[in-house]
């Protein structure tokens, strides 16, 4: 097997050496890796980088920044990211979530990628070596990215102002039928002053569920309130049928789930 | 193809090979170093027999690169026993019935061993949760979280 891996001190030069054909960024390895085992021709070189600034941390003053390096065990064990914890449990079991990056969380094809939903809720900016761009406009364009994500930051919500579920089928551990995650801002009177709303494996990638954040607007989180936007929360989607469950499952146990998610 | 050096320490003893880049270390492990106790069930990581533990975490070797371990602290099930004598994890395997084929043994004992180190007396959904990464096909699941508690017990016994 023809597989060479060239690691850089520098996101610069590892960025140059990427414009290789057949090369491919390595980030945790969990799906690349497991793609050459399988026989993936299609790779001949993995790059990397070990710029420590991949790696880092950075909370302060409600603002947050992730190294795309950072593994989803190092974020469900920081202290000042607990409301973002469930989500990067979510992801595989103990193993996968010491190797799993966020930065290879964003090209993770559905049936997974249930952190990157949890960012497209946050409207995260993705940083790489071409510049910053929102989250959404990210993923739409990810399939001909060669850019190395270097970090992802975003705001962090108040407290419960982020609300995680992940729907699978294996206990304790299995991968999505789907996930949700919801930013809400409620108004004293407990009214939804404003909503972001992102699903997982409700189409090839984490999208929006746009009409349901506008139905919740000016809505209470109770029975009635949440009706109008359950009623929604499908519209767009293009659910992929896999082992896991069909498309047609997918959308009819979203609005149940959704509606745990927001009642819970 | 050029053949590249790795350097790791393997359960304490240094450990130096020249291999074809992109190899991992699961195969390095056991094809070139000769220790065969991390097992290849499915190269995909879904099945947790390769599971070793580098730098104190838990990891799959089927999925990593053994270039990215020069200088790791590489630690296998074959490292475990003390002076010939059986690991509590590995007597308490043995005792509860926890390991039929064995296959899936190496890997569970490396999953059950960094919950130990860091939770020395784990609850039985901590067990559940720590194991979650790793499939057996012919014990059953519930001999081997019996055995993982009746480890902790037994440590804790001999800590005391
Ligand atoms: C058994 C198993 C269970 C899993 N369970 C889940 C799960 O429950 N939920 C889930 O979301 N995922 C799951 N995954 C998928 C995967 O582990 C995660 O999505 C993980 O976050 C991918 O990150 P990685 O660092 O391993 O990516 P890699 O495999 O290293 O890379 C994946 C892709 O991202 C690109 N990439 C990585 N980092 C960068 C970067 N910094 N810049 C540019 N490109 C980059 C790579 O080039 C590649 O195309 C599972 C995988 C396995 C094997
Ligand atoms: S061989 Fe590595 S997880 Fe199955
Ligand atoms: S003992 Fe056979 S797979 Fe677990």
């Amino acid at each position: 097997m023809a597989l060479a891996l060239q690691t850089f001190s520098t996101v610069k030069d590892a960025s140059a050496a990427l414009k290789s054909a057949g090369t491919l960024y390595l980030g945790g390895g969990t799906l690349v890796v497991r793609a050459t085992n399988e026989g993936d021709v299609s790779i001949s070189g993995f790059i990397r980088s070990t710029e420590p600034s991949l790696s880092a941390i950075t909370v302060s003053g409600g603002k947050v920044r992730i190294g795309a390096s950072v593994t989803m065990a190092a974020i469900a064990r920081h202290p000042d990211l607990a409301l973002l914890a469930p989500a990067a449990r979510a992801v595989g079991g103990p193993a996968i979530r010491n190797m799993a990056t966020i930065g290879g969380n964003l090209f993770a094809p559905a049936p997974y990628g249930d952190f990157a939903v949890a960012l497209l809720a946050l409207d995260a900016i993705v940083s790489t070596g071409d510049g910053d761009l929102p989250v959404e406009a990210f993923l739409a364009g990810r399939d001909n990215s060669r850019a190395i994500v270097t970090s992802v930051g975003f705001t962090l919500p108040k407290d419960g102002g982020l609300r995680f579920l992940k729907v699978s089928r294996v206990k304790p551990k299995g991968i999505s039928v789907l996930s949700i995650t919801a930013v809400l801002e409620q108004a004293p009177d407990g009214t939804v002053s404003s909503s972001r709303i992102a699903l997982g494996c409700m189409a090839d990638r984490p999208m929006r569920a746009r009409a349901a954040e506008n139905a919740l607007l000016g809505r209470k989180l109770t029975r009635d309130g949440i009706a109008p936007a359950l009623a929604v929360v499908g519209d767009g989607t293009s659910p992929p049928t896999d082992p896991i469950a069909s498309a047609w499952y997918r959308n009819e146990v979203l609005p149940v789930h959704f509606g745990r998610l927001l009642l819970g | 193809m050029a053949k590249v050096p790795v350097q790791f320490t393997l359960n304490g003893s240094e450990k130096a090979e020249f291999i074809d880049s992109g190899t991992t270390l699961l195969h390095a492990l056991r094809d070139k170093i000769g220790d065969t106790s991390p097992k290849g069930g499915c190269h995909q990581g879904t099945c947790g027999a390769c599971s070793i533990i580098i730098d104190g975490e838990l990891r799959l070797s089927c999925l990593t690169l053994a270039e990215t371990c020069n200088g790791a602290d590489v630690r296998t099930t074959a490292g475990l026993s003390e002076g010939g004598g059986l690991h509590p994890l590995q007597r308490a395997f043995l005792d509860a019935f926890a390991t039929q084929c064995g296959f899936c043994t190496p890997g569970m004992i490396m999953a059950a061993k960094v919950l130990l180190d860091h939770t020395p007396n784990p609850s039985r959904e901590e067990v559940v949760e720590a194991l979650s990464g790793n499939i057996c096909r012919c014990t059953g699941y519930e001999p081997i979280i019996q055995a993982v508690l009746t480890a902790a017990r037994s440590n804790s016994q001999n800590v005391a």
